[in-house]
């Protein structure tokens, strides 16, 4: 235990342990325990009266990266920041476009909060590039599922339960990842639509044609909806691509060279939701928008759709009793990243007795919130 | 375990023409396409709706009666095999596409869905399902869902989990739980990735809503030659530390080559000691700008003769070789083991090369077709089962090289699944703990495992492994003992 770090911030105990040992003894030494990471998602690791803060910033570093194997091990504190670097040496990156890099966020939090950004589009999210994990569950157990190649159907798939589980089923301590070549260049069109369901027409269009399509997000822009489309690839190739793209589109406009990578990093930073409203995940479907976003637009809400509308970061302002009542009307269910709540699922909710289930499994004294 | 009382309860509801119990009904039910396994079913129930399914699995739950959820039987490593005195649930008429959305692009469907339907049914809408085992003419939905099954294009978009969205399952007591649902992200524990590749321990999926693709504007296929199997192995390192991301790459030895030829003719050098096939698919300026780098790649690689296909024809006469290569290898022995283990890919040429001395070393052939971009191995050993002692010296064969698997970092398994065959090597993948930990997970689902009882965990209950399974070609009269 020497190793773990102990800290009295007023009343909650912080314990920063660096070794899985460490995070066995703590999880066993304390009855009540909230992980927390770089902290970038805070309603997911608010502690309650009592509890134990386990911050796993210290369980650092890069344990494994080949880059001509395009997969890498690291442990769970490890800045996705230091990740990226890493893989970008090699011309490499993580396809789901983790959000929040630049603002501290971890490994461990990105795969436990579930979180993929508007690159997920082309590839799939982080459930699809999670290989293996290793994580201490509520007993103090130390598990593996998954395992370092980039196939493997031995076992149950552990990690993918793990994706989402906010640190409520276990700490996760290491995770091994998939990754790709990232394309060499990329080139985004900025393409302003007449009206709402003209940009759900464009949306529908692009799923069924052949452009190979890295990111597209809709937007809304002093009211009126904006699609932007990113393509990545040969640099000899991405201008006639783009042209295609714009004419098939019958419109659209070129962001400059300067501007697209720092367009796509501001997405990442969820710099355009104010600070102190809440920040909520919300799953959907293409054809929830033009009820969603009625019901968006008349609570002032901010809002950015992904991915051709398979998910929607909602900037609510004020109370969220409000939209967890709209979303549980549309079946649809969120993740408060951000935002005053004691529970951070609003909305519908799939699987819960399942979950219930796991959860009694896992971390049968409820060391953990609830689930 | 009340058999006798669940199969009355059973007759009662069920037409005798949908409840087989007769030896003479149930044998084609004892095995799957792992013929060396056989069991003896007490009855096999043909499910036509999703609440039959769920009535039979709450019946056998309340009787204690272990079941087996089953499709078409394509298993490579014995997971549809039947419990002895259990009941088979059959799936196969379960297989209406209930909803194909192309604006969304999705389709959800019935377990009996075969694979390559769903693929044809959304062929009109530029769509198609990505995964795509070797056994997609016949294979269905259920039982890719339950083993997460592959197949040659998983190296860019991934397994069947990667592209089941949402499930509605009936657990093993009788509970029905919807998972996920209709969008590509979902929030809390990711459930529905957690059912897939449950290898059937977990229930039974009655509804799967699948993500579909566009179907690439445009395929660049290669075709490679090499003097060796290790210098194929090392070609797919190039290409893979290339930067290019290849939808496909498969190698061929000169057995599987030999076999494949022999039985589609599908037009393969057949000098090559290894053949090494190369796909690039996505929007044509694209793709044809990273042909070229591909083919400077593959020039470099050593090859002895390098051919591109020239059109749609020849790259389905390709993969149509490639595809058939299992079933072609079949021709060639009377009996023969497949293995499933993966590598990483960096270490390919290696792994080859100990197979090829392996194969020496038992005197047993060795063919070799697997999907080389993924690390993921299918050596097939032949051997005669009805000479003395083959089978045997094939099971020591198989086991050195799920070892080697193991040792290089691997998996013993890539898109087979653990099923009966690979039990007893969980142990050596897993710590106990780790081992501990699944099987209360399956318990919490399962209390008295009746859910395909006796797969994946090495404690199952022992089966002797035996030659006595009749090939599925002999049985078809494609290939004879002589």
């Amino acid at each position: 235990m020497s190793a773990i770090m102990a800290a009295t911030m007023s009343e909650t105990t912080v314990i920063s342990p660096e070794t899985n040992e460490d995070v066995q003894a703590a999880v066993t030494a304390h009855e009540q325990i909230v992980v927390r990471g770089g902290g970038t998602k805070p309603a997911l690791c608010a502690a309650s009266h009592g509890a134990t803060v386990l911050d796993t910033r210290r369980l650092t570093g890069i344990v494994e990266y080949d880059p001509g194997e395009f997969v890498f091990t690291a442990r769970a504190g490890a800045p996705l920041r230091e990740i990226a670097d890493a893989l970008a040496a090699h011309g490499q990156y993580l396809p789901f476009d983790p959000p929040l890099v630049e603002q501290g966020a971890t490994l461990g939090g990105t795969i436990a909060a579930g979180m993929s950004g508007s690159g997920r589009h082309r590839y799939g999210g982080v459930r699809d590039f999670l290989i293996g994990v290793r994580f201490v569950d509520g007993q103090g157990r130390l598990v593996r599922g998954g395992g370092k190649v980039v196939k493997n159907a031995a076992g149950f798939d552990l990690p993918k339960l793990l994706v989402g589980s906010i640190g409520r089923l276990g700490v996760i301590v290491e995770a091994s990842f998939k990754v790709f070549p990232q394309p060499p260049h990329y080139a985004t069109l900025r393409a302003p639509q007449p009206s709402l369901d003209a940009a759900f027409a464009a949306i529908t269009r692009l799923n069924g044609s052949t452009f190979d399509i890295e990111a597209l997000d809709l937007l809304i822009e002093a009211g009126a909806p904006v699609l932007y489309v990113r393509q990545g690839g040969l640099a000899t190739t991405l201008d006639e691509r783009q042209q295609s793209l714009r004419t098939w589109l019958g419109g659209g406009d070129p962001l400059h060279e300067a501007d697209e990578a720092g367009f796509w990093a501001a997405a990442r930073a969820f710099a355009w939701a104010p600070a102190d409203w809440s920040l909520v995940k919300t799953p959907i479907t293409l054809h929830t928008i033009p009820v969603l976003e009625q019901i968006l637009q008349a609570n002032g809400a901010q809002r950015r759709y992904l991915a051709s509308g398979a998910l929607v970061w909602i900037a609510w302002p004020g109370d969220l009793v409000p939209l967890d009542d709209y979303l549980t009307q549309l079946q649809l269910g969120g993740l408060v990243l951000r935002g005053e709540t004691q529970w951070p699922f609003v909305g519908a909710r799939t699987g819960a007795s399942l979950a219930a289930r796991v959860k009694r499994v896992l971390d049968p004294t409820t060391r953990f919130p609830i689930l | 375990m009340e058999t006798s009382g669940l199969i009355r309860e059973l007759e009662r509801r069920f037409p005798p023409d949908r409840l087989l119990q007769r030896p003479a009904q149930t044998a084609p039910y004892e095995s799957d396409a792992l013929t060396a396994f056989r069991a003896r079913p007490a009855a096999v129930m043909l499910a036509e709706t999703q609440e039959e399914v769920i009535q039979v699995v709450r019946l056998c739950h309340r009787y204690a009666v272990p079941f087996v959820a089953r499709g078409s039987g394509t298993s490579l490593s014995g997971g549809s095999l039947p419990v002895e005195d259990g009941i088979v649930i059959a799936l196969n008429r379960l297989n209406r596409i209930l909803r194909l959305d192309p604006a969304q692009r999705i389709a959800v469907v019935e377990p009996g869905v075969i694979n390559l339907d769903v693929s044809r049914a959304a062929a009109s809408y530029g769509l198609y399902y990505a995964p795509d085992p070797s056994s997609q003419l016949i294979c269905t939905i259920g039982g890719n869902v339950a083993f997460n099954s592959g197949g040659a294009h998983c190296l860019k978009y991934g397994m069947t989990a990667n592209h089941v969205l949402g499930l509605k399952a009936v657990l093993p007591d009788g509970e029905v739980v919807q998972l996920g649902g209709e969008s590509l992200e979902s929030v809390g524990p990711d459930l529905t990735g957690f059912f897939v590749g449950s290898e059937g321990l977990f229930g039974v999926a009655l509804e799967i809503t699948l993500r579909l693709l566009p179907k690439p504007e445009r395929y660049r296929t290669v075709l490679a030659a090499y003097a060796s199997l290790a210098g194929a192995g090392d070609a797919v390192a190039q290409v893979v530390a290339s930067g290019l991301l290849p939808g496909a790459m498969e190698i061929m030895d000169a057995l599987a080559i030999e076999a494949a030829e022999a039985a589609v003719h599908a037009g393969y050098p057949r000098d090559a000691a290894a053949l090494l096939i190369v796909e690039l698919e996505g929007e044509r300026v694209q793709v044809e700008a990273e042909f070229a780098h591909l083919l400077r790649v593959i020039e470099g690689s050593g090859p002895k003769t390098v051919t591109v296909a020239k059109d749609d024809a020849d790259r389905a006469r390709i993969w149509k070789g490639r595809k058939s290569a299992f079933s072609a290898v079949g021709r060639l022995s009377p009996d023969y083991l497949v293995q499933d283990g993966v590598v990483p890919r960096s270490r390919l040429g290696e792994a080859l090369a100990t197979i090829e001395r392996l194969s020496l070393t038992h005197n047993l052939r060795v063919a070799n077709v697997f999907h080389a971009g993924d690390g993921n191995l299918h050596p097939l050993i032949l051997f005669n089962g009805r000479m003395a002692g083959e089978l045997e010296r094939a099971e020591a064969l198989a086991g050195e090289i799920i070892q080697m698997c193991i040792a290089l970092g691997g998996s013993v398994t890539g898109e087979h699944g653990i099923g009966m065959e690979k039990r007893q090597h969980m142990p050596a993948m897993f710590t106990a703990t780790d081992l501990e930990v699944m099987a209360e997970l399956r318990r919490a689902l399962d209390p008295g495992e009746i859910s395909n009882r006796g797969k994946m965990f090495p404690d199952g209950e022992a089966l002797a492994l035996g030659s006595h399974g009749v090939h599925p070609l002999e049985r078809q009269g494609v290939i004879s003992r002589e």
